[in-house]
């Protein structure tokens, strides 16, 4: 664990500003870790606060994700209830921070009023002063502290209002109240009493909760020894755990009615919010789907029209910097690997980054705003019917632009099951590395000839981009039929107030999502770079050296230097172990019509699939000229199928081609991606084969079926 | 009468739920009996729907609502 000498627990119901409590306190010093196993990100942040007598205090604090209660629904909530519960976690904190919406107290006080009754010392921050002032709600702070038995910080984090009473508060003594807000134990003394004398619990209702919630305790934390203990002092008392959560949530609710009738007061009519006024529009059955369609289109314009400015900057940026280095650097293996392997993999990595921030700019201004809940709200009958939520419309058209921001963004999706199959279908969506291929693919197969006033070419792209997305729907209603969902599947969710978004909050999540990508995926796809570069720069034997020596013959020397070089490139890939590979595959993709040079593509374009484009120019010597897509056009016309003496790509072999681009899982950062927001190998491995298989059997159906 | 069968601007008293498991959740959210809720809004395609209960706005999906037993409040 780290040096700080103080550990603060932010706890929360979601929309309760928490993370603008965490930020506020933390600024920049935070950091993004994993909790082990599961898929939430831990964000820890650390601030040195300055006690009254003058004392530096290293403090460190852990956002917890935002929950309503401590009985998780889900694996994201289960973490605040083993870091809060358990005082042998790692991560219990020395104190805690409550933060509650102020403007909903009632619901924001029923989890304050749990973590409360653990005994552990808190503060709790009523949030959002400001808008409690908009509704005309006066809360006697004083009376609340008195009452509960704990330090009340009045704050409006946005303004950092209250910020440094907080700050102040911390260093203090906190106290941990004297009396149960909920007398818990009498509900099963027995059963509280026997579990306090069994394992190392806080408090009395720490005991009872580890009694609720003994099937999610792991034997890590406890051993079956204790368990079984426990299971047996609630089966001798007849503890029916259901039963005992229900009345403990109707009578924590009782307790808080009575707390908010003695000390908050409502001035004033209520009259009807802004809030209801906006919804009004932005559900309204015509115009609420108008505008979430015209805010997508926005969104994709942005990605599509301005992130390829960066991208070209950064492209251009790593061509300049790879030139630099293979002069700096000694021709040879290293220089090479450099070059072609770290850069070209490092590349392939910052490229996406203003797709990224882009996009999460976006998600963060819709969810901040509060819009994000309403687009689910109206979307989710809709795309329930084929296992998804309503929130995955984002991450599906995402896909579009790229897959690794879109998986990123599913992280909105509470409902596991749900999210699971947005994230396993998204890759079908056509993205923009697809582009190249098939621009190349349908101006080589596709006559550019006008019907009626449309482009026939810009008729089959527009097809493909269909099929993606109707594979991405048809996939997901299949998921949705065979994984079971181990947690019960819940929608219910507030729909916040509107807001001004928070650029600074919107900045540090942009921050935190480039991060998280830079340097989860990034190993991944370096890694995958340097093997796919070991393929392609090595061939068994001497075979290279004899292509080299072919060319030194005086019979070339007439041939222009350039042109012997590509000449030798190409006899290189082609006797590389990519080269040897593509051979090897050859009689599995000779059924959909793949010679062993289209079967060379396929295994570099692993990395990403418009790496096609560039493979096929060095199989048939193309140089890296402007003109590279016309003459290698040109090339890939005139190829001979020697087998039929037809050419090799015919419409059969083109759209074979393009089915299979548009269905297999060619994109090594969008397996990373997946890799991590799934964390393990079992997803991105079962999406592989799902997309090779659907890749496969479509290509071998098209190609069977058109073949002359 | 189910929550779910309220229609837009309807009142009601929340009295029981006929799911024990399903109402854990719904009673967490502050939907506990003798509250009073309102049909806020209900989604274009009519589900889900939104209930003012507490003092916020909740949206569930109808099966989520017709767990739900009320009565409701003549205007």
């Amino acid at each position: 664990m780290s040096s700080a000498s103080l550990h603060i627990a932010l706890v929360g119901n979601p929309n309760s500003g928490k993370s603008t409590v965490f930020n506020a306190l933390t600024g920049l010093n935070q950091k993004v870790a994993n909790f082990p196993g599961v898929t939430v990100d831990k964000k820890i942040g650390s601030a040195t606060l300055i006690s009254e007598d003058g004392k530096k205090i290293n403090a460190e604090f852990i956002d917890l994700p935002g929950i309503y209660s401590l009985y998780p629904k889900s694996i994201d909530e289960e973490i605040p209830f083993r870091i809060l519960c358990d005082p042998n976690n790692e991560l219990h904190p020395d104190a805690a921070i409550i933060v509650a919406d102020g403007t909903n107290l009632k619901r924001n006080f029923f989890l304050c009023s749990q973590v409360l009754d653990l005994k552990i010392p808190v503060v709790l921050v009523i949030n959002m002063a400001d808008m409690m002032r908009d509704k005309g709600l006066q809360v006697d702070f004083a009376a609340v502290s008195e009452k509960l038995g704990v330090h009340v910080i009045p704050m409006n984090a946005r303004k950092g209002e209250g910020l440094e009473e907080l700050k102040k508060t911390l260093t203090k003594k906190l106290t941990v109240p004297h009396h149960d807000f909920l007398d818990i134990r009498s509900y099963a003394p027995e059963v509280v009493d026997g579990i306090r004398a069994t394992i190392n619990a806080s408090s009395n209702y720490d005991a009872f909760l580890a009694a609720n919630n003994l099937h999610i305790i792991t034997d890590f934390e406890m051993t079956k020894l204790k368990k079984d203990k426990i299971r047996q002092l609630c089966e001798m008392h007849h503890f029916d755990s259901k039963q005992m959560q229900a009345r403990e949530s109707i009578e924590r609710y009782k307790k808080i009615s009575s707390l908010m009738n003695d000390t908050v007061k409502q001035s004033g009519a209520l009259r009807k919010s802004y809030t209801h006024a906006i919804d009004n529009i932005l559900t309204h059955r015509i115009f609420g789907y108008a505008i979430f369609l015209a805010i997508l289109f926005i969104i994709f314009q942005f990605i599509f029209a301005f992130a390829s400015y960066p991208m070209d900057l950064i492209d251009s940026g790593f061509a300049w910097l790879n030139g630099k280095v293979k002069e700096a650097l000694p021709a040879g293996l290293i220089n090479d690997l450099i070059v072609n392997g770290i850069l070209a993999g490092l590349n392939g990595i910052v490229v996406f980054i203003p797709q990224i921030a882009l996009l999460f700019f976006f998600i963060a201004i819709l969810e901040d705003t509060g819009y994000m809940a309403r687009a689910s709200f109206i979307m989710d009958k809709l795309m329930r019917r084929f296992g998804l939520n309503g929130k995955s419309v984002i991450p599906l058209m995402s896909g579009v632009a790229c897959a690794v921001p879109a998986i990123m963004s599913t992280r909105t999706i509470q409902n596991w099951k749900e999210r699971l199959i947005t994230i396993f279908v998204t890759p079908l969506m056509s993205c923009s590395a697809r582009l190249p291929v098939y621009t190349l693919l349908i101006a080589l197969i596709i006559p550019n000839r006008y019907y009626y006033g449309i482009n026939l070419q810009g008729m089959v792209l527009m097809f493909m981009y269909l099929i993606g997305f109707f594979a991405a729907i048809g996939s997901a209603w299949v998921l949705k039929k065979m994984i079971k969902a181990k947690e019960r599947s819940y929608f219910m969710m507030e729909l916040p107030l509107y807001r001004v978004p928070r650029w600074s909050t919107i900045g540090l999540h942009i921050i935190e999502k480039v991060k998280l990508f830079l340097f989860d995926a990034g190993k991944v796809i370096i890694s995958i770079s340097i093997i796919l570069w070991v393929l392609s720069s090595f061939a068994p034997g001497s075979s290279f050296n004899d292509i080299e020596t072919k060319y030194q013959q005086p019979v070339y020397a007439s041939m222009p230097p350039q042109d012997i070089e590509k000449k030798i490139q190409s006899e290189k890939l082609e006797a590389s172990y990519a080269g040897i590979m593509g051979r090897v595959i050859e009689p599995a993709i000779k059924p959909i019509g793949f010679d062993w040079k289209i079967g060379i593509a396929l295994i570099t374009s692993f990395a990403a699939r418009e790496v096609f484009v560039g493979t096929m120019s060095t199989i048939y010597s193309v140089g890296n000229e402007g003109t590279t897509q016309l003459t290698l056009k040109e090339k890939m016309k005139n190829e001979i199928n020697p087998d039929t003496g037809l050419p090799r790509y015919t419409f059969a072999v083109g759209l074979s081609l393009m089915l299979f681009y548009a269905f297999a899982m060619q994109c090594m950062s969008t397996i990373a991606v997946v890799f991590r927001e799934t964390k393990g190998s079992r997803w991105p491995i079962l999406q592989f084969i799902y997309m090779f298989a659907l890749a496969y059997v479509s290509s071998l159906v098209a190609y069977q079926l058109l073949k002359p | 009468m189910l929550l779910s069968e309220l229609r837009r601007g309807d009142k009601a008293i929340i009295d029981s739920f006929t799911d024990y498991e399903a109402s854990l959740k719904l009673l967490e959210m502050g939907c506990i009996p003798g509250e009073k809720v309102e049909i806020i809004r209900i989604a274009p395609l009519g589900d889900p729907i939104a209930i003012m209960v507490a003092g916020y706005l909740l949206s569930m999906r109808k099966e989520e609502a017709a767990v739900v037993v009320v009565r409701k409040l003549i205007a």
